[in-house]
């Protein structure tokens, strides 16, 4: 009996050893460059404890204040997300090697859609701000290109899972590659989509409460006016509300992407 | 049954392919199939049976020559001119090939789509005509009560008859069969196989399928042919087949046409 020959690369398992190698050197490297002190951490930590000392009181007066850039914030991951996944939908579909057999152009559109997803939510933030101008018609942008970027990715890789049988099928009826995707494709996937715009929208709600940070509104924007104040007092309040509101959020999130397995 | 007289359907010319990697799936296909035939194509795993079927609608780009379909040229074909001879080819697939999250109406539905515009369709909005032809082929394979089921809840043998129905609404000239009651039990599979014949018979459409069963094919097809490594080895109207010619197609005996 002749047993076919793994190749070299196969039998040595050179792909493993190889990244291990490379991120073990990463590792020794970037130490190197940061010269992360620990000691520093560790003589600033009275600092920290003051701090703390504050935030045990909170100023629980100022909490109605909160209520309104807090649901700027939701509006923002709400419209963020919406848009995104408007745009992402046609995206992920052109993307997707088994509806586009075109190697040429599923290339290229991921080309583009890799560069977009590249790009950091806090830079493209800084960017909209301005651009924009500082509120939260910054913060909608930043999370409508953040939102799309990472749908797009997660959408087309569903895409490339499903069935393809179905998809034969419908070409052998005459109906167009359109008509494909909708008779098709998205039956396969409507779940999984809707379990990822909930996932893409629970990041949303997280991030956009950083991304207040740099001006570009909701409650980020308050907890920087609080902070810059030293007013640890409302900090703790606001923080507080964005503990609550982030869990809310999980929560219901969660239990409907269960519902929907 | 084969009326010499009539312009072929089908009509295979000199048809290679090779795939991209190399392996040769057809070589030099020579075949016609003439109006009301039910040819059963027979050779063993990977003879190149499913290539050449796929060859038939284009599913699979082939290498060499062409194939017309009607006496239309389906290789060279583009956009919408291909779009309505693949109309004309219906196919049902031994793994059913549904849309499992849909129902089986829309399913069925499904083989209307080369008569409508996608945004039409999109929104449901077909024909009460061509609903009513839904219904029809739900009560014809006996299924007009799961009409509004998740396919995803019906049996395999039920799938397959959805299938059918879906074949039977695209109204085509050809109904391609690759192998359609492999995962079905012996008596599900005579239900597909009397739903092929009546097709055949009463509708008049031209019935092409891979069978592994010999008994099947025997018992179904107005012609025979047998295929091995992607070569035609055997072609024998029924009437003219012997029980030793199927055992010499799947055994690589000598054979009429063979030559070597
Ligand atoms: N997508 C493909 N890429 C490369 N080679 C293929 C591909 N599909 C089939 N082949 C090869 O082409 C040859 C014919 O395959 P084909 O599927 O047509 O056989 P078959 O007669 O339908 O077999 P079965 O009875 O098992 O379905 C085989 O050698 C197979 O390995
Ligand atoms: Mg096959």
């Amino acid at each position: 009996m002749r047993i076919p020959k793994r190749t070299i690369a196969q039998r040595f398992h050179v792909r493993l050893v190889g990244s291990l190698l490379i991120l073990i050197g990463l590792l020794i490297v970037s130490n190197k460059f940061l010269r992360l002190d620990f000691n520093a951490l560790i003589q600033n930590f009275d600092q920290f404890l003051a701090l703390l000392k504050d935030m045990m009181h909170p100023d629980w007066k100022s909490a109605p204040f909160v209520v309104q850039p807090m649901m700027e914030t939701i509006q923002m991951a709400l419209i963020g997300t919406t848009v995104g996944t408007l745009l992402a939908i046609p995206a992920a579909v052109i993307a997707a090697r088994n509806v586009i057999t075109n190697k040429w152009i599923t290339g290229a559109v991921r080309i583009v859609f890799n560069i977009v997803r590249t790009l950091p939510d806090l830079l493209l933030a800084a960017l909209f701000v301005a651009i924009a101008g500082i509120g939260p018609y910054a913060g909608v942008l930043t999370l409508t290109i953040f939102s799309f970027g990472m749908i797009t990715k997660l959408f087309y890789e569903c895409i490339e899972t499903i069935d393809n049988g179905p998809l034969e099928a419908i070409l052998t009826t005459g109906g167009k590659r359109s008509a494909m995707v909708v008779f098709a494709v998205l039956p396969q996937v409507y779940s999984r989509f809707v379990s990822y715009i909930l996932y893409t929208f629970e990041i949303n709600v997280r991030a956009s409460t950083v991304l207040g940070y740099l001006g570009a509104g909701g409650i980020g924007q308050q907890l920087q006016t609080s902070l810059s104040e030293f007013r640890y007092d409302q900090t703790a309040v606001i923080i507080l509300a964005i503990l609550v509101v982030v869990l809310a959020i999980d929560g219901v999130s969660n239990f409907a992407r269960e519902r929907l397995q | 049954m084969t009326n010499p007289e009539l312009k072929p359907v089908i009509d295979v010319q000199h048809v290679s392919k090779v795939y991209d990697n190399g392996t040769s799936g057809l070589t030099d296909i020579n075949l016609q199939v003439r109006p009301g035939e039910f040819v059963v194509i027979v050779g063993l795993s990977g003879a190149g049976k499913s290539t050449l079927m796929r060859s038939l609608n284009r599913l699979h780009q082939v290498t060499e020559g062409r194939v017309l379909i009607d006496g239309q040229s389906i290789t060279e074909a583009k956009g919408r001119n291909l779009r309505q001879l693949r109309r004309e080819v219906a196919m049902i697939f031994q793994n059913f090939n549904l849309v499992k999250q849909s129902t089986v109406l829309r399913n069925v539905l499904a083989g209307r789509l080369g008569y409508y515009p996608t945004w039409r369709s999109s929104l449901g909005l077909f024909k009460d005509t061509d609903k009513q032809r839904a219904f029809k082929a739900l009560e014809r394979v006996n299924l007009l009560d799961k009409v509004y089921q998740r396919v995803d809840q019906l049996s395999g043998g039920q799938q397959q008859r959805v299938a059918v129905a879906r074949a039977f609404v695209q109204d085509p000239k050809i109904v391609l069969a690759d192998e359609p009651t492999a995962s079905l039990d012996p008596k599900t599979a005579h239900l597909i196989m009397n739903d092929l014949k009546s097709m055949n018979q009463d509708l008049g459409k031209t019935v092409v399928a891979n069978l592994h069963s010999v008994a099947l094919a025997k018992e179904y097809a107005t012609r025979i042919v047998g295929l091995r490594a992607g070569r035609i080895v055997y072609d024998e109207a029924i009437r003219d087949v012997t029980d030793t010619d199927l055992t010499d197609i799947y055994n690589g005996g000598s054979l009429t046409g063979d030559g070597q």
